[in-house]
């Protein structure tokens, strides 16, 4: 002590960012996958919640080969915006919203489904457009299961560890996050600077659930059902 | 007028319906299950038959092998079972989400004089009564000036005096709109209190009575 704390903010950029991301993509997915039926559907579906099966360095394996210089985004991003993906902290945004997006996905699916299909179309038959319906209806309805689908991936954005290591990889000060820091703290032997750490992500995660479940609860006392 | 001769298959059976119904109330009558809010949903534009045709005014609802008209365009208005209000919106919003800030004509204050809501404009559906969220349903089915009022089971969750003066109502807003109105009761009393007309279906199939 006192420890560089460049890891918290590393980690809370990372994760916010990916959020934000997982946030709009989970949306347009639920929304398009809830309301169609498609040939390949099921297979789409299985696409995007296969982050949650697979082991972290196969997720790392995967985007070294996508992003990588010689990879087919990678190269293409390298070559039309100058953007190096790998070991750099974009790299660890994209693993964190791999892993976060079939949390988000999930919660955002149920979220809608809990929606009561007479709210929407009895707006229909007002002749309101789908849009407004969405956007005054669907959405402020599940917004309290989106939220906590937010909560849980930005967490979940803040504790990603091993795809980051592989595509980011110990960058100290560029790609150091919390759980990367935490591993090369005690592989250094330096266990109080990794119990640092560990009692900050710890009791990031906690305030996290603890305040999520107390807004919860607060917001279904305001609006009871019908 | 509303020209309804279809058929939707069902679970267990067929719903075959043929009608025409002018500027009239007509009750929807039958055992639950028996396909009466499949009728409601398919003039609705919720549901869509398999076969045959559906037109109001004129207008071609739905017509076998072309595309339905969209709920939107149908000019419907719907009271589902239960009221189904948004419970996020006050009774006012309720009322007034089809309108988007044309709120000061006189029809729509009449409206809301006849069915006596004035008082519980600011409430929630959660802070008010059954009765009242009837009411609250009727005026925001009604606001859009329909051309068709479909009622499912309007009556059912209200005592004997609030049925009694959600009856007068609506023979006042009919008497005033001159649309076709359809409802669905279990209630013979309601039947015969309220309809021109009554339609029995039981099992899909239809019986005038």
């Amino acid at each position: 002590m006192p420890y560089d704390l460049s890891p918290f903010a590393l980690s809370l950029q990372v994760a916010a960012i990916s959020t934000f991301f997982v946030f709009f993509a989970s949306l347009i997915l639920a929304r398009f996958m809830g309301n169609r039926d498609f040939w390949g559907k099921s297979m789409l579906e299985a696409l995007i919640l296969l982050p949650l099966v697979l082991p972290p360095t196969v997720i790392g394996f995967g985007l070294i080969y996508l992003f990588g210089l010689n990879g087919p985004l990678g190269s293409v991003l390298e070559e039309w915006f100058g953007l190096q993906i790998v070991f750099t902290w974009l790299g660890a945004v994209i693993a964190s919203f791999i892993v976060s997006l079939p949390l988000m996905y999930q919660s955002t699916m149920a979220a809608f489904e809990k929606v009561d299909s007479r709210w929407e179309n009895v707006a229909r038959t007002m002749g309101v457009s789908e849009w407004r319906i969405f956007r005054t209806i669907t959405f402020p309805l599940s917004w309290p299961g989106i939220f906590a689908g937010l909560v849980l991936s930005f967490a979940r954005g803040l504790g990603e560890f091993g795809a980051t290591l592989m595509i980011a990889g110990y960058i100290p000060g560029q790609t150091e996050t919390i759980p990367l820091a935490i591993y090369f703290a005690y592989e250094a032997g330096n266990m109080e600077k990794a119990a640092f750490w560990v009692v900050i992500v710890t009791s990031v995660g906690l305030a996290a659930i603890s305040w999520l479940n107390y807004w919860k609860k607060k917001s279904s006392i305001r609006f009871g059902r019908e | 007028m509303l020209a309804a001769d279809f058929s939707k298959g069902l679970e267990n059976f067929d719903l075959n319906i043929s009608f025409t119904l002018g500027h009239e109330i007509m009750a929807l009558t039958g055992p639950s299950g028996s396909g009466k809010t499949t009728l409601l949903n398919c003039i609705a534009g919720i549901v869509q038959p398999d076969q045959g045709e559906i037109s109001l005014n004129g207008r071609i609802f739905y017509t076998e092998g072309k595309r339905p008209l969209k709920i939107q365009k149908r000019k419907v208005g719907y009271l589902f079972q239960d009221y189904a209000l948004f419970p996020h919106f006050t009774a006012e919003q309720n009322i007034f989400y089809s309108m988007q800030g044309k709120r000061d004509s006189p029809m729509l204050k009449e409206l809301i004089h006849i069915l006596g809501i004035e008082e519980i404009l600011a409430k929630y559906p959660h802070q008010i009564s059954g009765g009242e969220k009837q009411r609250v349903a009727l005026a925001r089915a009604l606001v859009a000036k329909p051309d068709i009022l479909l009622l499912d089971e309007p009556f059912s969750a209200l005592d004997d005096d609030t049925r009694d003066r959600c009856h007068h109502q609506l023979l006042r807003i009919h008497d005033r709109w001159q649309i076709p109105v359809i409802f669905v009761t279990h209630r013979k009393s309601d039947a015969e209190k309220l309809a021109h007309r009554s339609l029995r279906i039981e099992r899909g199939q239809m019986a005038e009575q």
